[in-house]
């Protein structure tokens, strides 16, 4: 049955995109990409808002290309128009294969604000789920359908969303560099900074206010740390050398940063707020990539001290540290889920530098599984819930970000501007 | 070929010493006297550095022209922009143009092989050569930028280009030149020398340069 559904979804996602192609550039962002299809999708029926239209935000596409990201849901365009006010007729919509159906209204208010309504319905249970109004400025309407999808998506499923949440990553056009920080889907949002030199590694402070990242600008690596909500910016690490890769721990106040003012690349962490390093562990070998377990009790970084990079592990601590990974003889930039227990990095396959994952149990034994079949996998970083994985790739010589869940069956391409785009970070809940 | 990649002959190198003093005269009264005493070490916190062209906050920069800028820093303009972001380093370049007796190798590039920061034979009369002048004139002051071709990811070709900038340092070092002489820094695969998905463009981006402060 399922399989017998691929084909029209497709044909219907070709149309949806040719219509956005004819509405133009501010239409072409809804762009879900689906490039395999997961076994158990929940079809959910989503036909537009009444009104949205006017509001010059498509809610329900947004709100629609959230869902579908995820992997968890297939949409279903209803064949008549509908609102939060219809009668449903639960029996009819079952039969066609649906078991949830959305629709709402976006309605301009005197005061200028829009008040977005929608319900939820469960048609095979029969019954009415979720009944929302949000009141939002026109500036919000987008926050406002990515918390729409959120509330449907926790509903049906019992795990959060995170399609309120937001991404940052840096675009390249010419020498000039831009660090972004936009909507989950890779829309909306603003320049954090631009510079006519590299920027490189941006990492979230754990309650989303602060962005930390490499910048060249003065000539050599420097890593700073920006407040996002006023634009103010600190030097964190610029001693001699190069400075970089920077990590926050999960409780906010430390930073881990490699440093090669003693030599190669070597990992510290010194106080967010500036401070004295301590060298976290030592070795005459390349440290680089640190990045913290979600308990903060280990951190996990790259080191060639075993000939080629491999991922290893060590105690917050410092002390001993323990070899990750087996498979291959290049594993670099690891990612860990939300929960600790999955591990999401780059492996070099032949040519091929290839988005992998990895179970961290303690009785672990599975492979390492490979999520994509392109080759020029970079930088991965986990959703908060830890459902997907958010990472730059080469598609048709051009730089792009992708997103993918764990099994690799739904992969989406984020914003298609054309331009080229790396160093993808996930932010955290909280927004 | 080789001009195209080392880019520096000694009319470019003169050149760059005289826009240095210029860009050190621009900038002198932006930079405060501590920045000027502790070139390397910028713990303080500083809204920004007093870079050739500083980068834009939150925002606040269009979306529009930067091409002019691009044009003016690919021949000479990141040794410029060096040197004003260190401020009072012009004076020391200055000095070191005037011991012309001793005058730097033209080449200045050491290239290396595939995930190697092993310095080859073919350069370690280059080597020779500006051990020859860091011996001879303890003023002078180098920076060597480690590189590496486009394969891998960021972070681990940064920490390699640094492998190879210090190789360079350690090297220097051992024929004569001081540490406090030398800054060993990279930029990883983020300034190739040339661009191209082949062997023939990584073998010229995977190098060191050494550059006058």
């Amino acid at each position: 049955m399922t399989s017998a559904l691929i084909d029209p979804l497709r044909r219907r996602l070709l149309t949806a995109l040719s219509l956005a192609a004819v509405a133009g550039p501010a239409a072409a962002q809804f762009r879900v990409e689906i490039a395999g299809v997961g076994a158990t999708q929940v079809p959910l029926a989503l036909g537009p808002f009444r009104d949205e239209a006017a509001s010059g935000v498509a809610v329900s596409q947004v709100v629609r290309a959230d869902l579908e990201r995820s992997g968890l849901f297939r949409a279903v365009a209803p064949d008549k128009a509908l609102d939060e006010r219809s009668t449903i007729d639960m029996a009819a919509w079952r039969g066609r294969g649906v078991d949830a159906l959305v629709a709402g209204s976006v309605t301009r208010l005197a005061d200028g604000r829009y008040d977005v309504r929608y319900k939820l319905w469960d048609t095979v249970k029969g019954e009415e789920l979720l009944g929302q109004s949000k009141v939002v400025l026109a500036a919000d309407l987008r926050l406002a359908a990515h918390r729409v999808a959120d509330e449907i998506h926790q509903k049906l499923t019992g795990e959060r969303g995170v399609y309120a949440t937001r991404i940052a990553y840096v675009v390249r056009a010419g020498r000039r560099y831009t660090l972004h920080i936009t909507d989950a889907d890779g829309e909306g949002g603003q320049v954090a900074l631009a510079s006519p030199e590299p920027i490189i590694s941006p990492a979230w402070s754990p309650d989303g206010r602060q962005l930390a990242y490499v910048s060249f600008e003065a000539q050599k690596a420097v890593v700073w740390a920006q407040d996002l909500s006023t634009g103010e910016r600190r030097v964190v690490a610029s001693f001699r050398g190069s400075n970089s890769a920077p990590a926050w721990s999960p409780d906010g106040k430390r930073l881990a940063v490699t440093l090669s003012q003693d030599g190669p690349a070597q990992i510290y962490t010194m106080p967010a707020s500036g401070g004295k390093p301590e060298r976290l562990i030592s070795s005459n070998a390349i440290d680089t990539e640190p990045v913290y377990a979600p308990d903060g009790a280990s951190l996990y970084f790259v080191s060639d001290r075993g000939g080629g990079p491999q991922i290893y592990r060590v105690a917050a601590g410092g002390g001993s540290v323990e070899r990750v990974t087996f498979s291959g003889n290049y594993n670099i930039s690891p990612s860990i889920s939300p929960d600790g227990l999955a591990m999401a990095f780059i492996s070099r396959q032949g040519n091929a530098y290839r988005l992998m994952v990895q179970e961290l149990g303690a009785a672990t034994t599975a492979p390492p599984l490979a999520l994509t079949d392109t080759l020029d996998d970079e930088s991965p970083s986990f959703a908060p819930n830890g459902r997907l994985i958010v990472y730059a790739a080469r598609l048709q010589g051009a730089n792009v970000l992708m997103t993918t869940t764990l099994d690799g069956k739904i992969k989406t391409r984020l914003l298609s501007s054309g331009t080229d785009m790396r160093e993808p970070a996930w932010g955290p809940y909280g927004r | 070929m080789k001009t195209r990649t080392t880019g520096w002959t000694p009319t470019a190198a003169l050149l760059s010493t005289a826009l240095a003093l210029l860009a050190g005269c621009d900038t002198a009264p932006k930079v405060n006297a501590p920045a000027a005493a502790a070139p390397v070490e910028t713990r303080r916190p500083v809204a920004m550095p007093a870079a050739g062209a500083p980068p834009a906050v939150a925002g606040a920069a269009p979306q529009s022209s930067v091409a002019t800028v691009d044009l003016a820093k690919n021949a000479a303009g990141s040794s410029v922009a060096g040197a004003a972001a260190t401020g009072s380093r012009p004076l020391v370049a200055a000095a070191a143009g005037g011991t012309a007796l001793m005058a730097m190798p033209t080449q200045r590039v050491v290239y290396f092989d595939f995930d190697s920061y092993a310095i080859k034979d073919d350069f370690k009369s280059l080597i020779d050569g500006y051990a020859r002048v860091l011996q001879a004139n303890r003023g002078k002051k180098l920076v060597v930028e480690g590189h590496t071709d486009e394969r891998g990811g960021r972070e681990y070709n940064l920490a390699l280009g640094q492998k190879r900038a210090a190789a360079v340092v350690s090297s220097l070092t051992l024929l004569g030149a001081t540490d406090a002489q030398l800054e060993a820094v990279s930029f990883g695969e983020e300034r190739p020398a040339v661009q191209g998905n082949d062997e023939a463009a990584w073998a010229k981006n995977r190098r060191a340069e050494l550059k006058d402060l």
